[in-house]
């Protein structure tokens, strides 16, 4: 299945913030520019951004853990 | 001759060896993070070993040349590609006008350094080109580098292309990276159990660590010795009366989370520092990733100048590789 990977390391966030759903739940639509979670580093949030589009699988990482550059953040279905 | 910055990445920035000489007035040395690296970069592509590079972080960015040029990258394991095609880390290459320098995902270390033949010629301020963005000092006009920005770049001596630096001759460092620590004066604020506590225990990098401050956390904290606050110090233990701080420099506001001051750091305050890494140890800090696993060890200026000394002796090696 394609995923997408985080581009630098960091602690990853799946909502916009702590009171709010994540940005993707399974069966949304996910277009090539979506943005599907947040990574903070040196205190400055980026937004993790799809180059993929397809139907949202799953989060492959936990919400609030530590993640490295490459790591795969989210699965996308068929 | 230009960079033009296609991506600037997440945050990339012009740095050299730093202004050192006005920390008295408040003003950081700062300059590269990993000095050692910077400097393999410059004697790779024939610059002067304090020519100013870009420094960048985590993420690499995304520029096109327009003039030949002789190109070296450094430090952090950032994959370098031109045109698409894959280039070796820590070697000497050449890069054609209208190619474009672009990265894949960082594999390991924090802050790569890209040197160009020539080193980057914005204006200097202080003595430095490196980029002080709270003081606005250096950098472009003051700031990191941002996409849409043309960095002018200097005459071009002897730089060619094929040079490398061997495994051996890099200094990067180990997983969990050891960091040799020098107790201070305000070491007699902590009980003797948190001393030790504070070189037993694995801290990890807190992913708020950048240019001014390196934080840990997730070892125990720190207990102090009892004590009538002294006029000014305010009555939280980890206070003094405002001291100066030296670069490296441990404080631990609070007592929980150890913070290591890096280049661009303030130069003093009210926070109690408990020792501070030694200079040999502080280029390792700067290829820290957050979460990374750290331990702190404890050396008396003997050991901190022999540590000094090995690393003059591995800078000896690396001109000598590359003279």
């Amino acid at each position: 299945m394609p995923t997408i990977p985080s581009p630098l390391p960091g602690t990853f966030y799946i909502r916009p913030d702590p009171g709010s759903g994540p940005f993707k739940n399974t069966g949304d639509a996910v277009a090539i520019g979506d943005t599907i979670g947040l990574v903070e580093v040196m205190k400055t949030f980026i937004e993790i951004k799809s180059e993929i589009a397809g139907t949202f699988a799953s989060y492959s990482a936990e919400d609030s853990a530590p993640v490295t550059a490459g790591q795969d953040l989210a699965e996308l279905g068929d | 001759m230009t960079l033009k910055i296609i991506n600037h990445g997440l945050s990339t920035s012009i740095q050299d060896l730093g202004r050192p000489g006005y920390f008295h007035l408040g003003i950081p040395i700062s300059g590269a993070m990993d000095r050692f690296s910077l400097r393999a970069a410059n004697l790779l592509v024939g610059n002067p070993e304090g020519a100013a590079c870009l420094e960048v972080v985590f993420l690499g960015p995304k520029i096109e040349f327009t003039r030949d040029a002789i190109v070296a990258v450094t430090g952090a394991d950032l994959p370098v590609k031109v045109d698409g095609e894959p280039r070796d880390g820590w070697a000497s290459f050449q890069v054609k006008a209208g190619q474009v320098l672009s990265f894949d995902f960082l594999k390991s270390g924090a802050r790569a350094y890209i040197a160009v033949s020539g080193g980057i010629d914005t204006k200097p301020a202080l003595g430095s080109r490196s980029t002080y963005p709270i003081g606005a000092l250096g950098g472009v006009n003051g700031r990191n580098v941002e996409t849409g920005d043309e960095l002018p770049v200097g005459t071009a001596s002897n730089g060619k292309a094929g040079q490398q630096v061997a495994p051996a001759l890099r200094r990067l460092p180990d997983n969990p990276a050891r960091l040799r620590v020098l107790p201070g004066l305000y070491w007699h604020r902590l009980t003797e159990a948190a001393g030790h506590a504070f070189f037993d225990d694995e801290w990890k990098v807190a992913p708020e660590a950048d240019r001014m401050g390196y934080r840990f956390r997730g070892g125990r904290a720190l207990e102090f010795v009892d004590r009538e606050p002294p006029f000014g110090a305010g009555a939280d233990p980890s206070n003094i009366v405002d001291g100066c701080y030296s670069y490296g420099s441990i404080q631990v506001p609070g007592g929980s989370e150890p913070i290591v001051l890096h280049r661009d750091a303030v130069s003093g305050g009210g926070y109690f520092t408990l020792g501070a890494i030694i200079s040999a140890d502080m280029d390792f800090i700067g290829q820290l990733q957050p979460h990374m696993p750290v331990k702190f060890v404890k050396v008396d200026m003997a050991g901190a100048l022999a540590a000094r000394g090995e690393r003059r002796t591995a800078l000896q090696r690396l001109r000598e590789a590359l003279a």
